[in-house]
């Protein structure tokens, strides 16, 4: 089993209004074997241990599926390796590159305020889906789920998109802090869907305003996003997004119009 | 006193829930949202309940310690939701699935209770799909089934692996909904820390702002705990990091008895610990045991031998062997305590010798059979992305090398005593999913439990909160002003500040919970003994007494600070511990998840006690931490008779 020294610079910040900085640190004993937020633990276990506050950061699952964990890591939102959080990193990875410094850093964007250290408020994204991310159905009220057959290819498309796990990497990677992949995986999951298609209109025109209200930047084509998914939703989604809200708000107009 | 009172409606068991909904009082629409609820914990049954009750216009807040609720830990379920459709017309029905967890929690839980969570399995699928969760489905454009450890039929409905992360989408989905709609307040990144109990009724919770620090008191006329289990007791378990037991452990403090909290599920396969540093376990969902066949070196000395070079005849099936019927799907504790055995006897297979016992506790989980028989993309389709997991995780690729695998801690039967209105002895505190006890007696099947999160959240609490008010209509008015809520508002702050200066600050606080974890895991884990439990007895309250003296916290409770919030979650596990050895010491036979060395049958299986032990032990809290009251509900069987568990 191998194990290593690696020096670490850890963005330290004590609040949403402080000014941060970069702290380094010596991790020492670093297994091949631990994943990146165990590295994390033990130095934290040690700066307790010394007197010192620990480094904050989001975490739950530690299996790459609640999408709390996420940090830049020498640049890359959630480390280096493809189609993986942070909390699934592990440190054999980091060594297969000889890294022996590490840079870690929260996401940063004006829409994801920062709380502490490397924790950030990703509300906006709940924001995204309160305003429309929902098929409306009353509990109790639905027929028997096999009254209307759907398409293999369908389901398996939907659950293509379904898979986002809302970390916010997307956004992280994205050069113009974009919130477009995970936006438009959250329209095409439901959108997809036969169940979804009486509300797909006014689903994505909302969702889509409240992403642009919540300061995210505009979608710009660099698919830096899709390279950063640890879920690997394809940037095709944004290409859907798009027409659909085009179609949209042509027949937003047409409801104007027939309301006159 | 206390009287456990279980209001089973009586009558013939499939009428038991129709009629007790016609006889329960309901609260008229318009007068609903003068009614103020407080759910805390938004994972399947939190979720499903909160978006259920702003649907029907009650007034609710909803609370969780994470920073949206899309991330509590259902997220994290892979395998699947039960459910009797028999769409696979294989001979599934509410009945079948009634008595498989009857028979499957080892006759140790209400039969009335079962035979509602069966009888609503079939709605909550209708209800998942019309959400838009994208279960996997057949060419033909049908859901798909699986079956699913112990079970003879196809009744397992599943999304490619993360099952748990789509039907909390759905819930999500929904509750969002009523966000937007202004019936569901949600309060993220927040703790309850504290209940408040107002002339003996929950009339709101103490919760603190884990970003600002503040400690706030939030008011209500009733209040639901759905928040999840406490297996992180074991420290290393398959749960989320955050996962605790707090809220049910203050509500257990304020008079809600805990029960059967020493029936805890070993999970048969997960990902076998690499060392001192591991922070959690990563299941493998059983599902897998469907294709992978288990087994480990007959010789012991072949233990450290690359498995390819040995020979079929020498490979031990021992779960195909010993249980011929079942083999590979036998129960879950039974899979665990057989991979425990053969480890014992120095067959296991990890690539190091573990550092308490020097034994090498591994088995194989080996696909080349199935690959050979269906086929690689088959076996991808199927469990794709476990495969991938356990790639990132070990760096083995199991489609060529079988998968090393070891039970850990993953699910707890135990939980806040519920009636069958899912009310605690506390009058208007009720809880639901995996906080309480009711539904899977001494062990739980597989995909039940996102199945009891989801019934429990969107068909029964509703109604039965609904009932409750009705009954109370008007309870006395009470404001943040009141001296009990100060009272408890005050409490909490003097406990945060006594973890912060702790007399003799020095250890983290992860330091205790190993070590809790470690007492835990080897005298009350896999397999008890009297002996063992009365030793752990004797460990825990030191430990306690040390952590409150030792613990170290930085910084201060003032603002974002996550040592704290762990060195809070670490005393209540502790105390928690400790009742769950008193609880195993007192419960003389094996049943389900408890095994106790001293009763068991001649060739190594759990003997159970009807006699002296039909009941369900609900615990009292004391004010002395080593002597609890003990208060027994009886069970009784009319439907199915108690046999002995039999899987050969
Ligand atoms: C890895 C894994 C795989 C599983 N796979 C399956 C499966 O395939 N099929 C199956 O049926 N079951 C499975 N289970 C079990 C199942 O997932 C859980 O039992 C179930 O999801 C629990 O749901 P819950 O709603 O009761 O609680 P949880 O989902 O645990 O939610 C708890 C909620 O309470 C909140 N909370 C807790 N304490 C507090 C507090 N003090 N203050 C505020 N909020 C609080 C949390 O924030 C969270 O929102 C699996 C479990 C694990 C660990
Ligand atoms: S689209 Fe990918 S990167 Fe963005 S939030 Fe979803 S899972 Fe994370
Ligand atoms: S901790 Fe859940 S995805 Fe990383």
């Amino acid at each position: 089993m191998e194990t290593r020294t690696l020096t670490l610079h850890v963005w330290r910040q004590n609040g949403p209004t402080g000014t941060g900085s970069f702290k380094t640190y010596e991790a020492k004993d670093v297994n091949e074997h631990m994943s990146f937020l165990e590295m994390l633990d033990d130095l934290n276990e040690k700066l307790i241990s010394r007197g010192e506050e620990e480094i904050t950061f989001d975490h739950d699952c530690r299996e790459g599926i609640c999408g709390a964990c996420g940090m830049v890591v020498n640049g890359y939102a959630h480390g280096p390796r493809e189609r993986t959080t942070t909390c699934q990193l592990h440190m054999r990875e980091v060594f297969k590159l000889g890294w022996t410094e590490v840079w870690i850093e929260p996401w940063r964007a004006k829409a994801f305020p920062l709380v502490k250290d490397l924790m950030v408020d990703r509300s906006a994204f709940d924001r995204i889906q309160h305003a429309g991310g929902y098929i409306s159905v009353r509990t109790g009220s639905a027929r028997d789920a096999n009254e209307t057959p759907i398409q293999k290819q369908i389901a398996d498309s939907a659950m293509d998109a379904a898979t986002c796990i809302g970390c916010g990497a997307c956004v992280a990677s994205c050069p113009n802090a974009s919130a477009s992949l995970f936006t438009s995986a959250k329209v095409g999951h439901l959108g997809t869907l036969p169940q979804g298609v009486p509300e797909r209109e006014i689903r994505v025109r909302n969702m889509v305003a409240q992403m642009d209200a919540e300061g995210f930047g505009s979608c710009t084509n660099h698919g830096e996003c899709e390279a950063a998914c640890p879920k690997g939703i394809s940037v095709d989604w944004i290409a859907r997004m798009n027409r659909e809200f085009v179609r949209a708000m042509v027949t937003a107009k047409d409801d104007v119009d027939a309301r006159d | 006193m206390i009287e456990l009172k279980s209001r089973e409606p009586a009558g013939p068991i499939e009428k038991r829930w129709t009629e007790h909904k016609a006889n329960s009082k309901l609260v008229a629409p318009h007068n609903r949202r003068r009614y103020q609820v407080i759910v805390v914990g938004t994972g399947l049954a939190g979720g499903a309940a909160a978006a259920t009750l702003g649907e029907l216009g009650y007034n609710v807040k909803a609370f969780c310690f994470q920073d949206s609720p899309r991330r509590a830990h259902s997220i994290a379920a892979q395998g699947g939701i039960n459910a009797a459709k028999n769409y696979q017309n294989d001979g599934d029905s509410v009945y079948r699935l009634f008595y498989d967890t009857v028979k499957g929690g080892d006759f140790r839980a209400r039969e009335s209770n079962v035979y509602r969570l069966a009888e609503l399995s079939i709605g909550i699928i209708d209800q998942a799909v019309a959400q838009g969760v994208p279960f996997a489905r057949e060419y033909g454009g049908l859901l798909a089934n699986r079956s699913f450890g112990g079970a003879q039929v196809s009744r397992t409905f599943y999304a490619r692996g993360q099952t748990g992360q789509q039907l909390l989408l759905g819930a999500y989905a929904s509750l969002n909904r009523q966000i937007e709609a202004g019936t569901v307040t949600m309060f993220p990144r927040q703790e309850m820390l504290d209940l408040i109990v107002y002339e003996g009724k929950a009339r709101g919770i103490v919760t603190r702002n884990l970003v600002t620090g503040r400690i706030e008191s939030h008011l209500a006329d009733v209040v639901i705990l759905a928040t999840g289990g406490y297996g992180n007791v074991f420290y290393l378990s398959t749960n989320a990091k955050g996962s605790n037991v707090t809220a049910a452990w203050r509500a257990h403090r304020h008079g809600a008895l805990f029960a059967n909290p020493c029936y805890t599920q070993i999970h048969p396969t997960c990902i076998p610990r690499s060392g001192e540093y591991q922070s959690k376990l990563t299941l493998m969902s059983e599902s897998l045991r469907n294709d992978g066949r288990v087994w480990v070196p007959r010789n012991a000395e072949d233990a450290t031998k690359d498995p390819s070079s040995i020979p079929e005849s020498d490979r031990y099936y021992y779960l195909e062997e010993r249980y011929p019927a079942f083999g590979n799907l036998v129960p879950r504790d039974v899979a665990s305590r057989n991979a425990m055995y053969v480890c014992n006897d120095g067959h296991g297979v990890a690539d190091a010798p573990d550092s308490a016992d020097g034994k090498r506790r591994a088995v194989y989980l080996d696909f080349a059979d199935a690959i050979g028989r269906l086929g690689e993309s088959t076996i991808r389709e199927r469990y794709g992305n476990l495969f991938e997991m356990y790639e990132r995780i070990t760096g083995v690729n199991p489609y060529q090398k079988p998968m090393k695998i070891y039970p850990a801690t993953h699910y707890t039967m135990g939980g806040l005593w519920v009636d069958y209105n899912l009310q605690t002895t506390i009058p208007g505190l009720f809880a639901g999913g995996e906080a309480n006890f009711s539904d899977h007696g001494a062990n739980r099947l597989g995909a039940s439990a996102l199945m009891q999160g989801l019934a429990d959240g969107y068909f029964v609490l509703p109604f039965t909160i609904g009932n409750y008010l009705g009954e109370v209509r008007n309870l006395e008015p009470l404001d943040e002003d009141d001296a009990v809520v100060r009272d408890a508002v005050r409490t909490v702050e003097e406990r945060l500040t006594r973890l912060v200066d702790a007399p003799d600050a020095k250890t983290p606080p992860e330091v205790f919970h190993r070590e809790l974890g470690n007492i835990i895991w080897s005298k009350c884990g896999m397999s008890r003994s009297g002996e063992g439990l009365r030793e752990a007895l004797e460990e825990i309250p030191k430990l306690r007494e040390r952590f409150h003296r030792e613990v170290r916290v930085m910084g201060s409770p003032g603002g974002m600070n996550q040592n704290l919030e762990r060195a809070g979650r670490v005393a209540d596990l502790i105390e928690l511990g400790e009742l769950m050895c008193i609880d195993a010491l007192t419960r003389e036979e094996s049943c389900g998840g408890h095994f106790r060395e001293e009763h068991q049958t001649g060739d190594g299986e759990a003997k159970r006690n009807d006699e002296e032990f039909s009941y369900v032990s609900a615990w009292e809290y004391t004010g002395d931490m080593a002597a609890p009251a003990l208060h027994k509900e009886d069970l009784t069987f009319e439907y199915v008779k108690p046999t002995m568990r039999s899987y050969k």
